[in-house]
């Protein structure tokens, strides 16, 4: 048996490819909730129900997609130059702190609200563009995998937040609980339904998915981060600046991870905790390959996985599977994701 | 001053270090096989974490230690085989699968510790391995208590640096897998299929790993819960660079590794003032350093990271 | 004389394409057959079914009688069939020792008999005059002393019969020749050859017979004996295929001058002191054999890498930042040597892959965003004007043939009209059709006044392109010598760094240049 590539992969295929995935791991994650004793087609009826049933289904699951987009975008955009930032978890915590930090400055407070939020958004940005900029410096330096430095990062980056709620940042009535003091009411982001918490994070996300795209497809920019990616030695014959392209593909996916952080403490929390993210740096890896790495495919890569978490929430509630199989059927479906791809691009022969 | 000398002078630290570097040495060692075959395996972190929650798991449900063991190996071996077969035959990008295999087999594992043990508000133990005194060894000052009052898979994680150290430069079926690591065309050219010998090695590999996880859960403590691997896994992969791909190298990287680790978290209670973060960063701090020095002066095997295909260059 | 090896009808097919078709081919013991053809003519195809690579939709291979199973690399090895890769197959990280030894040993022994092996090694090597040292690093060795470890390899497996892939390809002449008395010297040790080249004359002096492959099918088989170059050469073609003539030059101002340039370690080897300078309207030809700095040079006229001392100016100008768009804005064409990893990027579209290197101009790019209606228009122009087949604008690149893929380098290249085109092996790869294009083209932008440094180890194209030759050896430039006083073994000598003859024609000539 071998492979061959296929010569021309066909659209459609390509387009099918994401879909079959996530059948695929919904179709694995069925056994197992069969195998806990739970009707999985029941489960995932509740799933559904739990999240689009609703008013507040919609907008709990929407509020959760925000996030995803963004570090979804992170992923996707650095995985296009193969820029190997596995860092999303921690530049997002980094940037979150950084809103929290800013947000302590008493002029701050003072600003008019859009001027104090867009500050926040570029705090944050900077913070996490500067938590990968380290990694590629020492990857363009001293030939450092990027893989690895990104992960151990991610740990010192959350130790740090701790260490800051705890110490200098820690809020004096939180009654002792780890946590920042709160942002200042002017950065707190408008929420977009009265009485839930879908804020207007979800409007800078989307716009965010569609300047990536555009920016991707369009720009000088973006043409020479994809030759970076795709033929770093062929790049540099063409002339393509290999380091200064990968600084910016890295300021770019860094500053989105940052601004997941930056938005999620705007518009949801108000303050930061080191429960802050459940996963949310690592669920962008899996968003961005369901995406197969494009911008716009992103939005619905992450619409589907807050589904699975938001709905599994209520699921595991009402038959005692645990909620934990929604990070399963997630992470499957990458593993399913990148089966799927490489079916689209090779025949199987004998 | 003296706190350090304190410190340093006693054996429960330098008893200490053994048993931190436990789990890395078998970790170590496993992403070591699967790179010398040529197969960067990111799913260390979830492998160990599975290996972990299985082998606490058969134990707790009557199994005894060893039997915890094997399951953690077997564990490791089955999610070692998804990963060989989605990156060797398939030949998909190994960064990409091995955090897909870290993710699914870390939330698998939550997922079924959950499903066993449903409402358990603090997490329940079992009995854990204890110390094995080697007669006579044992008795020496200072250094009895140190290298021969371990727990067996201690022992066991130094049989195995010393096994696959021989295996790796004393056999044939060593020499194909470094050839396997370095050039798969010459080995196909010899007459050996790279691709069953690339799979059955990541499959050793991470049966390693799943070991390494379980001593963590039978031996140095007695319980699981989720998050308990803390980036172990990803600090072997640094150490495998540290160590320029040479088991004994693996073995001194943890070692110092663990030996630092121990020094920390002494000094942690007896310095005042710091805060107790930076200490818990500094096993991750180290790696980065480690990786640093070592990245430019290692001998990477020419072949990591490249899926062989027959006929195609 | 007996039979040692039977290929019957073997045929083989990668989906629509069939690269072999029905070919049947034996060798008796003693005899040396070359395996004669263009690239792309079947030739490594079959031979990896005879080695158990592949396997045949259709046909056998039997050793000495007995049919081998199709697609077992080791049923070959243990019959006795060695093959000797053009690629070589070998781990630079280890020792020589080890590459010989992987694989000859039952997998699942405890211990390695590496006495054993040390002491076989070493009596093969006495024997066969194959000198290597058992423990060097195979990176520490020369590219004539790994091919000797290919071969020890093969005997190392008690091969009777020996396969060598394109076995002069990396060699200079004086190792090809040494390499051919070896391989007479092993006949007569009752070892059986086949070769596979595309070069006539060392088939014609090396082979006792010639098997002639074309478009996967066996077209004729001679005794060498009893054929000629020129029947050879039309039986590979098919056809009567004239590469273009040079006419006379005329040499213009000076385009190109290096003053002792020197660079370390950049193209994976250094450049110690170079000299030279090219003229308006002529070609400058750099023989060489792989690995002495050619490609180190190319990189840095092409813009990849400052020079660590010395000077270079294009047109008088003194180049003071060496990267590609000041290379490309001053008028200097660039040719990669490796079209796949260099020259293109094959799963961009084919538009992409012409304008990259000059996507920073403002035909192609305005206010940081690519102006794509104008690149995919000057990319159907190229493909057009330079009649490269089976792409499509918004194809990728991947799909091209060679040639295809060399026309549309050539078209990005030489629409922006370069003054200084410098080419690297041009031709590498390309079967003769191609060739003679490329050819065309490279004399059509020398006969409009650009300077041409073509840089190639092909001795037949640089004596036909170039008006003055010069040799590079170890990262030095040897004197350079009217293309009039050159022949293959003036450039033999130059090639090896025998520059005696080569400085007294300088001189001679120098008045005239």
């Amino acid at each position: 048996m071998r492979f061959e590539r296929r010569e021309h992969p066909s659209r459609a295929l390509t387009l099918l490819a994401p879909l079959g995935a996530i059948l695929g791991a919904l179709v694995v994650a069925g056994v197992l909730i069969a195998i806990a004793g739970a009707n999985p087609f029941r489960a995932y009826a509740l799933i559904l129900n739990g999240t689009f049933g609703s008013r507040l289904g919609i907008s709990e699951t929407l509020t959760r997609t925000t996030p995803l987009i963004l570090t979804g975008l992170a992923a996707a955009v650095a995985f296009r130059a193969r820029l190997w930032n596995i860092g999303g978890e921690g530049q997002f915590y980094l940037g979150a702190i950084a809103v929290a930090a800013l947000g302590m400055i008493p002029a701050i407070a003072a600003m008019p609200a859009p001027i104090a939020i867009a500050l926040c958004c570029i705090a944050g940005a900077v913070a996490g563009m500067v938590l990968l900029l380290v990694p590629l410096g020492l990857r363009l330096r001293f030939g450092v995998d990027e893989v690895v430095t990104t992960l151990l990062l991610n740990f010192v980056a959350l130790l740090f937040v701790s260490l800051m709620i705890e110490g200098a940042m820690k809020d004096p009535l939180a009654f002792g609980w780890p946590q920042s003091v709160p942002v200042p009411d002017n950065t707190l982001l408008a929420t977009l339904i009265p009485r839930t918490r879908l804020h207007a994070g979800l409007l800078i996300a989307v716009a965010m998915a569609v300047v990536v795209w555009f920016v991707q497809a369009r720009s000088v920019f973006g043409m020479r981060a994809r030759a970076a990616g795709l033929n770093p030695r062929a790049a540099a014959f063409s002339g393509v600046p290999l380091g200064r392209t990968l600084i910016g593909v890295a300021c770019l996916s860094g500053g989105l991870a940052g601004l997941a952080g930056a938005i999620e403490v705007m518009g949801v929390k108000g303050y930061v905790t080191t429960d802050l993210s459940p996963n949310y740096g690592y669920s962008g890896i899996v968003i961005a390959m369901l995406a197969n790495l494009n911008p716009l495919g992103v939005i619905v890569a992450a619409l589907f996985t807050a589904v699975m978490f938001v709905g599994a929430d209520s699921m595991s509630r009402a038959l005692s599977i645990p909620s934990y199989i929604a990070d399963v059927t997630v992470a499957l479906s990458l593993l399913t994701m990148l089966v799927a791809i490489f079916l689209a691009q090779y025949r199987i022969r004998r | 001053m003296s706190v350090l000398f304190d410190i340093l002078g006693s054996v429960g630290m330098w008893e200490a270090v053994l048993r931190i570097a436990t789990p890395l040495i078998l970790g170590t060692l496993g992403v070591l096989l699967c790179e010398r075959v040529g197969v960067l395996n990111l799913g260390i972190e979830g492998i160990m974490a599975f290996g972990a929650m299985i082998g606490w798991l058969t134990v707790y449900s009557g199994g005894d230690l060893w039997t915890g063991m094997l399951a953690a190996a077997l564990g490791g071996a089955a999610f070692g085989f998804l990963h060989a077969l989605l990156t060797v035959p398939l030949g998909l990008s190994q960064h990409v699968t091995g955090l897909g295999i870290t993710l699914f087999a870390s939330s698998f594992a939550y997922y079924v510790f959950r499903l066993s043990v449903p409402t358990a508000s603090s997490p329940p133990t079992i009995d854990p391995f204890q110390p094995l005194s080697v007669p006579v060894l044992s008795d020496i000052p200072f250094l009895g208590p140190v290298l021969f009052n371990q727990t067996a898979p201690t022992y066991l994680a130094l049989a195995f640096v010393v096994l696959i150290a021989w295996g790796l430069y004393r056999t044939p079926l060593g020499l194909a897998v470094r050839m396997a690591g370095e050039n798969p065309h010459a080995l196909d050219a010899q007459g050996i299929d790279p691709i069953w010998l690339r799979i059955g090695t990541i499959m050793a590999g991470s049966a390693l790993m799943g070991m390494g996880g379980a001593f963590l859960t039978l031996s140095a403590f007695n319980s699981f819960f989720p998050t308990m691997i803390q980036g172990r896994g990803w600090i072997c992969v640094a150490l495998v660079v540290f160590a320029s791909w040479r088991p004994g190298r693996a073995l001194l990287g943890a070692l110092l590794f663990a030996l630092f680790d121990a020094f920390q978290l002494r000094l942690q209670t007896v310095v005042d003032g710091v805060p107790y973060q930076l200490f818990l960063m500094m096993p991750y701090v180290l790696s980065i350093v480690a990786l640093i020095i070592m990245a430019r002066r290692a001998r990477v095997p020419q072949a990591l990271m490249q899926p062989y295909r027959r006929g195609e260059r | 004389m007996t039979r040692v090896l039977e290929l019957s009808h073997i045929t083989k097919r990668f989906g629509a394409v069939t690269a072999n078709e029905d070919v049947s081919l034996h060798l008796d013991r003693g005899e040396i057959v070359a395996l004669l053809g263009e690239n792309g003519a079947g030739k490594t195809t079959l031979m990896s079914i005879l080695f158990g690579h592949y396997t045949a939709d259709e046909g056998t291979v039997s050793v000495e009688g007995q049919e081998l199973p199709p697609g077992r690399s080791r049923a070959a090895i243990r019959a006795g069939v060695g093959m000797v890769h053009q690629h070589f197959a070998l781990a630079p990280n280890l020792s020589v020792l080890d590459n010989v030894m992987t694989g000859t040993e039952p997998l699942w022994r405890l211990r390695s008999d590496r006495a054993a092996g040390r002491a076989k090694l070493v009596a093969l090597s006495e024997r066969f005059g194959l000198r290597v040292d058992p423990d060097a690093l195979v990176s520490e060795l020369s590219v004539g002393e790994c091919q000797r470890v290919e071969i020890l390899k093969a005997l190392y497996n008690d091969a009777r019969i020996l396969i060598l892939d394109e076995p002069t390809a990396v060699l200079t002449a004086q190792e090809a020749e040494g390499l051919f008395a070896t391989l007479r010297q092993m006949t007569e040790n009752g070892l059986s050859l086949i070769f596979i080249s595309h070069k006539l004359h060392e088939v014609m002096s090396a082979s006792d017979r010639v098997v002639v492959l074309r478009r996967g099918r066996v077209v004729a088989e001679r005794r060498t004996s009893d054929t000629s170059r020129e029947e050879l050469a039309e039986l590979m073609v098919g056809r009567k295929v004239e590469r273009p003539a040079r006419p006379p030059a005329t040499p213009g101002r000076v385009l190109l001058s290096a003053v002792d340039l020197s660079v370390a370690g950049k193209g994976g080897a250094s450049l110690h002191g170079v000299s030279f300078r090219l003229r308006a309207g002529e070609t400058l030809g750099i023989i060489g054999v792989s690995g002495n700095g050619q490609t180190t040079l190319a990189g840095l006229i092409s813009g990849l890498y400052p020079p660590t001392s010395g000077s270079l100016s294009v047109d008088g100008r003194a180049v003071t930042r060496y990267s590609v768009p000041d290379a490309i804005a001053a008028g200097i064409g660039r040719i990669p040597e490796d079209r796949n990893a260099e020259g293109t990027i094959g799963d961009m579209t084919t538009w992409e892959n012409a304008v990259l290197e000059r996507i920073w101009s403002p035909d192609f790019s305005a206010r940081g965003f690519v102006r794509r209606a104008a690149a995919r228009k000057a990319t159907a122009d190229i493909l057009e004007r330079y009649d490269v087949r089976g792409a499509t604008v918004d194809g990728r690149i991947r799909l091209l043939s060679g040639g295809n893929m060399q026309k549309l380098i050539l078209g990005r290249v030489l629409e922006a009209g370069p003054d200084i085109l410098v080419a690297a092996q041009p031709s590498r790869g390309l079967d003769e059709g191609a060739i003679a294009g490329v050819h065309a083209r490279l004399l059509e932008a020398r006969g409009r006044g650009a300077g041409v440094l073509l840089i190639s180890e092909d001795l037949d194209e640089v004596i036909a392109l170039s008006d003055r030759i010069r040799a590079i050896v170890n990262g030095r430039l040897s004197p350079a010598i009217p293309a009039e006083r050159a022949n293959a073994q003036l450039l033999g000598l130059m090639m090896a760094g025998d520059w005696t003859a080569a400085e007294r024609i300088e001189a001679e000539t120098h008045d005239a240049l």
